[in-house]
């Protein structure tokens, strides 16, 4: 039995009646090996005038027999408008839009300048055909296409109600997940049609891939949304998805959910390079909290030309072009002069958005639109170095003072953003150079915690 | 001289045989009401949701506002300088409106109130002035928006209280356009999850929405806008609904509420013809 793997949280199934290895989608921060969020699925979503390039990319690590993924989509897809797209493109685009760090070296305070700013990013980081035919006929059920794009078997289906289809995904060998059949119902009455994928071994196998790589399909369609409701039938909890919408004129959010930016600036103990990944984590979870996880997330918005500072560099016109920005074709006209940095393409605005969604919190799939605001944000959280060389005249000691307080509120920030314990925080901080042990009060340190 | 909601009679003495007050100049004024809901929720929406209003755009509009008030009043002739309405239609759009440009914010404005001033028809306001400015600017520019979404659903119900306290104050003047505008919204979004096989709580959190009340007890029931008989002001209720409901989910745009307000605002003059009724019927009741 195959497994329906939910995909795409949004478009997709997320199956599983037996716990199957759902490493969707991993997301990386800092180094290969530290997978942030479990369970994420990443889209890539290119918009403009109603058309929509959809690329979905997942790390599914099980058994390839078991992985399928059923996504309802707007309009039947021809082979011509499906493809199998390159990893790398999205963790590209992820390391480019990740929330980073900055590094700022305090100067000598005895020959004082305004720091210059240094930066390191941290990127966070089928065979008997007509019978089957047949039966799906039985069953009210139509295969509209039936292709093979790179290393999966493709089929859209549609259907007179949502009994037939289920009934025809169990008997090919797809196990949906309890509670699907009303989501499939209502799909199918506002006219959706089904994409199913699975994974075909022998082209696998001839392709030499280790991994699955992401699928890609352009439409075109007024609707602009992502559907998640099946996402959510995922018996594993919370999902995450990260979606990168690359668009013309501007920002992207959502309609029928508040869109909220991700707390960005905070100065940082600088212990944080060492744990960027969890605090990244842990900060996340805590902004879900506090908007009691009824909230999208806002933690990119830019310009593609250019980033400052850049958790990696902006992606080549090549490489958006592959991801589906079809606009950069049209005869130079995305060129807007003046704006354009070494090798940067132009003409086109990142949106990256962060949500962990669940059925109770989050009833209806997304619904975007796409605002005029070219106003950019990041995530990016500050780092500032001590000055460790010898200072000796008035002015560093009132520097060291400064250190203590500074200290301090870092702690502070760092405390309230993750909610991490404070104490715990002091501890890892250690001892300031050139002063007392951060911020405590002087009856602190006399009668300890 | 134009609210949002029913509030002429305020600035004139009543008809005769209400309880007229010993000093007119401290007779509660229902606009006074909707100023302070509306200032409230724009404080609440900067200051716990991050709105992105900045203050330097909400100022600019208010004044915008105001100025435009006073050079058409001046220029058309038509009594006294009144602030309130107008502050009322640019509290509205410091709600609603987003750009990332002050000028539009400001020109934005000034159509609002203009268009008080020139779009009439038989004495009376064709679109609500700030339906119109929002549409007319969504339309010409492509750079300003509306941001549906950026209330949330966390504190819908208090929302609902504070502008239902307004229906009170106003004495239910009218009332039924909102009532009837809410009936009608509900029940299509309940009909078509009922159709859909779709759970409830998906049409609840359709209804929980911050801009939906403010459209609903801000915008619609506009009296200088809506048809003046009750049974037009009904039909014209529905109607709004109906083609919001077309706009959201069967043409898949964002906004469907403000360009329904809009396009069902031009035939309000059929509708009177259709129905007549006695305009602000609600000034007579005591």
């Amino acid at each position: 039995m195959k497994h329906v793997t939910a995909l795409v949280a949004a478009l997709l199934v997320v199956a599983l009646a037996a716990p199957t290895v759902l490493a969707f989608c991993g997301f990386y921060v800092a180094r290969a090996d530290a997978k942030l969020f479990n369970q994420a699925s990443q889209v890539v979503l290119v918009r403009h005038d109603d058309k929509t390039v959809l690329t979905m990319a997942n790390d599914f690590k099980g058994d390839l027999k078991e992985f399928a993924i059923v996504v309802p989509v707007p309009t039947v897809l021809e082979k011509g408008q499906v493809r199998v797209s390159d990893r790398a493109l999205v963790e590209h685009l992820d390391a480019y839009s990740a929330p980073r760090l900055v590094e700022y070296f305090d100067d000598d305070p005895c020959s004082p300048r305004y720091p210059a700013a240094l930066q390191a990013p941290m990127g966070m980081a089928t065979a008997r055909r007509d019978m089957a035919v047949d039966r799906a006929n039985s069953l009210g059920v139509t295969i509209e296409a039936r292709y093979t794009v790179g290393e999966y078997d493709i089929l859209i289906l549609s259907a007179r109600e949502s009994g037939g289809l289920e009934t025809w995904l169990r008997d090919n060998g797809y196990r949906l997940p309890a509670g699907a059949s009303p989501i499939l119902g209502s799909y199918l009455k506002q006219g959706m049609k089904f994409f199913v994928a699975r994974v075909n071994l022998k082209e696998q196998s001839r392709l030499g891939f280790t991994y699955l790589r992401p699928l890609q399909m352009a439409f075109e369609s007024p609707k602009f949304m992502l559907p998640i409701r099946l996402g959510t039938l995922n018996a594993d909890g919370a999902q995450e998805l990260f979606v990168y919408a690359l668009t013309r004129k501007g920002r992207v959010e959502t309609t029928n959910y508040r869109t909220v930016r991700l707390p960005t600036g905070m100065e940082l103990p600088v212990y944080v390079k060492e744990e960027f990944p969890q605090f990244y984590r842990a900060m996340f979870s805590q902004q879900v909290e506090r908007e009691d996880m009824r909230a999208v997330f806002l933690e990119y918005a830019w310009d593609m030309a250019w980033c400052d500072p850049c958790a990696a560099q902006p992606l080549s016109v090549e490489e958006l072009r592959k991801l589906g920005v079809f606009w950069l074709d049209e005869g130079g006209a995305g060129v807007r002069m003046g704006r354009r940095t070494a090798g940067g393409p132009v003409d086109v605005f990142m949106t990256r958005l962060h949500v962990r969604y669940d059925a109770a919190h989050f009833p209806e799939d997304l619904v975007f639109q796409e605002t005029a605001d070219r106003a950019n944000f990041q995530g990016r959280y500050v780092l500032r170095h001590p000055w460790k060389g010898e200072a000796r005249c008035e002015a560093a000691q009132r520097y060291r003072e400064s250190l203590r307080a500074r200290a301090e509120q870092e702690a502070g920030a760092l405390a309230s953003l993750t909610g991490w314990p404070i104490e715990e925080i002091r501890r890892k901080v250690g001892v300031i150079p050139g002063g007392e042990n951060s911020g405590r009060r002087w009856w602190e340190r006399l009668y300890g915690e | 001289m134009q609210a949002l909601t029913p509030v002429e009679t305020a600035v004139h003495p009543p008809v005769a045989g209400a309880a007229a007050p010993v000093l007119p100049a401290l007779r509660w004024d229902p606009r006074l009401y909707q100023i302070a809901t509306l200032s409230g929720l724009l404080g609440y929406g900067v200051f716990w949701l991050d709105l992105e209003v900045q203050t330097r755009t909400a100022v600019a509009i208010i004044v915008t506002a105001l100025v435009t008030q006073l050079v058409c009043t001046r220029l058309t002739g038509r009594g006294r300088f009144d602030p309130r309405s107008a502050l009322i239609s640019a509290l509205s759009l410091c709600l609603l409106l987003r750009t990332g440009s002050l000028g539009l914010a400001m020109l934005t404005a000034a159509v609002a109130i203009a268009s008080k001033f020139t779009l009439r028809v038989r004495d009376k306001h064709v679109f609500n002035p700030t339906n119109f400015a929002l549409v007319a600017m969504m339309l010409a520019t492509g750079n300003v928006w509306v941001s549906p979404g950026q209330w949330g659903s966390g504190l819908v119900f208090a929302f609902l209280l504070a502008s239902a306290g307004g229906l009170v104050v106003n004495r239910a003047a009218r009332a039924d356009v909102t009532l009837a505008f809410l009936a009608s919204w509900a029940s299509l979004l309940v009909a078509r999850s009922l159709w859909l096989g779709e759970p409830l709580a998906i049409p609840l959190h359709r209804l929980e929405n911050g801009a939906l009340v403010l459209f609903a007890f801000f915008m619609i029931s506009d009296p200088r806008t809506t048809p003046d008989s009750r049974a037009g002001r009904l039909l014209f209720a529905a109607l709004v609904a109906l083609a919001a409901y077309a706009v959201q989910f069967t043409l898949f745009r964002t906004n469907g509420l403000l360009w329904s307000l809009a396009v069902c605002s031009l035939i309000v003059p059929l509708i009177d013809w259709l129905l007549p009724g006695r305009r602000y019927q609600w000034r007579s009741s005591p």
